[in-house]
């Protein structure tokens, strides 16, 4: 096991978004959180990523780094936590003042100063695994959706995190775009990376998961192999939720 | 000496120390000639102090406003409450009144500096305030997304405004601080007040000289007119420059 939260909870001002939430994620597994907007997907992410401080709750890492949010974490250990994931966020972010090459060295080299050749060549491997080595040295606002979506999770791969994240990679992407990312991400999944994946890709998430989180109002309100959550849920909420994704209208 | 007394003596020296081609002019001159006898002197007011001054001031205000912009983002409002009295009271008060203080003002307390760093000083102090305002704003209109995905990969506050915000929000303030430079150039002609012989100084000179307000006036505005006509073309360029990087 790569890590264990345990009681996680989270609130602004008066609203409590996470509520005791306990998962574990295996290494070399991929685990998809589903769920309908402002159940709490995004602010899971954002807590796993030292974004969000939790109110409460312990993370657990395989390495024995263990993290108790009862009272407000160091400055080193949110940096500790951080440094163990990479984020592909809904909206890219890419740096537009950096080409795609630029954007998946600025880690390796300034944070981490690892040897510039040796980054340089890690980089060109890694756009070439996301395809795209030939717009290596074109700026984001000449890249696709797609293009500059890959272009960051090359960045974030680029770190060598223990494990990935992605928060919605294809939801702002037009239809056509969507299948080259997640053709990524199902590649990624095939060299064993350990990543939690939020998405609304049903049939995606049934290919590439070992594990399916269905979240609703800050709850876990079910938890297992895909082929039980997607294909035959449990709990009426999870029901429902499908229903709407796969029938809409 | 008095100190003001040491300050008239300084000015009565500045002011009647003219410069050997201001004795090509004399009261009986009038037009085309005048226009073209007192057109050296003020070029040379302008170059000798009125660009030294304006590009001095620039820099140095640029470098005060960098910090001041940083320091009001600050969470610790210990660090953040001098930057804002700072831009409060530069911005609450007259330019003017700004030169008089450190020019007339300072020698009461035994501190006299010469009309020359004494307006680089006002006019670096004004910019500072200004031009902190401008930076603040720009570093504020970066999106948010920017500042996490610089975190994500590890960065801490410090390398990511230096590496991702920093060189994003300069080109968002560039030209509002060509703006800036601008107003400066055309400012600069107060400090004919603190008898600083740049270029209007030396209008008013040639003027007290000749009673010809009318045509050493309008001379003096077309040089300014001139000057900034230049840089705005230069802005066009930049600007036109940074609109290849920043499309979004
Ligand atoms: N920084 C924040 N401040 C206040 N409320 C927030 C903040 N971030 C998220 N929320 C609220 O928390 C709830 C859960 O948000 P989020 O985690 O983004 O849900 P999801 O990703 O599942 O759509 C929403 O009601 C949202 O409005
Ligand atoms: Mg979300």
């Amino acid at each position: 096991m790569l890590l264990s939260i345990k009681g996680l909870a989270k609130s602004f001002n008066e609203l409590e978004v996470l509520k005791d939430i306990e998962v574990e994620i295996e290494k070399g597994k991929v685990l998809s959180i589903m769920g309908p907007s402002g159940s709490g997907k995004t602010t899971l992410l954002r807590c796993l990523n030292a974004l969000e401080q939790p109110d409460r709750g312990i993370f657990t890492f395989d390495d024995g780094l263990t993290l108790n949010f009862e009272k407000k974490i160091s400055k080193q250990d949110a940096l500790r936590l951080r440094r163990k994931s990479g984020m592909v966020f809904q909206s890219y972010n890419l740096f537009p003042h950096k080409t795609a090459l630029e954007n998946v060295t600025e880690g390796p080299i300034i944070v981490q100063k690892r040897n510039k050749a040796d980054v340089q060549e890690l980089a060109e491997s890694l756009l070439e695994k996301v395809g795209l080595k030939d717009k290596m040295n074109l700026y984001p606002h000449q890249l696709s959706g797609g293009q500059q979506q890959r272009v960051g999770i090359a960045r974030a791969l680029a770190i060598e995190p223990e494990l990935m994240l992605f928060d919605e990679p294809t939801s702002a992407l037009d239809p056509e775009l969507i299948g080259e990312v997640l053709t990524v991400i199902k590649d990624l999944a095939k060299e064993n990376w350990t990543m939690v994946i939020v998405t609304h890709e049903v049939q995606f998430a049934e290919q590439v998961s070992d594990e399916v989180i269905f979240m609703d109002g800050g709850y876990i309100v079910e938890h297992g192999p895909p082929d039980k959550v997607l294909k035959a849920p449990r709990e009426q909420r999870t029901q429902q939720f499908l229903q709407r994704i796969l029938n809409p209208s | 000496m008095e100190p003001s007394l040491k300050l008239l003596k300084i000015g009565l020296v500045k002011m009647f120390h003219l410069n050997d081609m201001l004795f090509a002019i004399t009261a009986d001159q009038g037009g085309w000639e005048l226009f073209k006898n007192s057109l050296l002197p003020m070029i040379k007011g302008g170059i000798k102090y009125t660009i030294p001054l304006t590009l001095i001031s620039f820099v140095a205000g640029l470098i005060l406003a960098l910090l001041t912009a940083i320091m009001r983002l600050s969470k610790s409002s210990i660090v953040r409450t001098p930057a804002i009295v700072y831009v409060s009271a530069i911005r609450g008060t007259p330019l003017l009144v700004q030169l008089f203080i450190v020019f007339y003002g300072l020698p009461s307390l035994n501190i006299t500096i010469d009309p020359f760093p004494s307006a680089i000083i006002a006019f670096s102090l004004n910019v500072g305030a200004y031009a902190s305002e401008i930076i603040r704003a720009s570093i504020i209109s970066i999106s948010k997304g920017q500042w996490e995905a610089a975190y994500t990969i590890g960065m801490t506050q410090n390398t990511a405004l230096r590496r991702i915000i920093l060189p994003q929000a300069t080109r968002v303030s560039i030209p509002p601080l060509s703006n800036t430079f601008i107003s400066l150039v055309k400012d600069t002609s107060l400090a004919s007040l603190i008898l600083v012989t740049e270029l209007f100084r030396r209008a008013q000179e040639i003027a007290a000289v000749t009673y010809d307000f009318m045509l050493i006036y309008i001379e003096a505005a077309i040089l300014y007119w001139i000057i900034c006509f230049l840089l705005s073309i230069v802005q066009q360029a930049i600007e036109k420059r940074l609109e290849r990087y920043t499309a979004t």
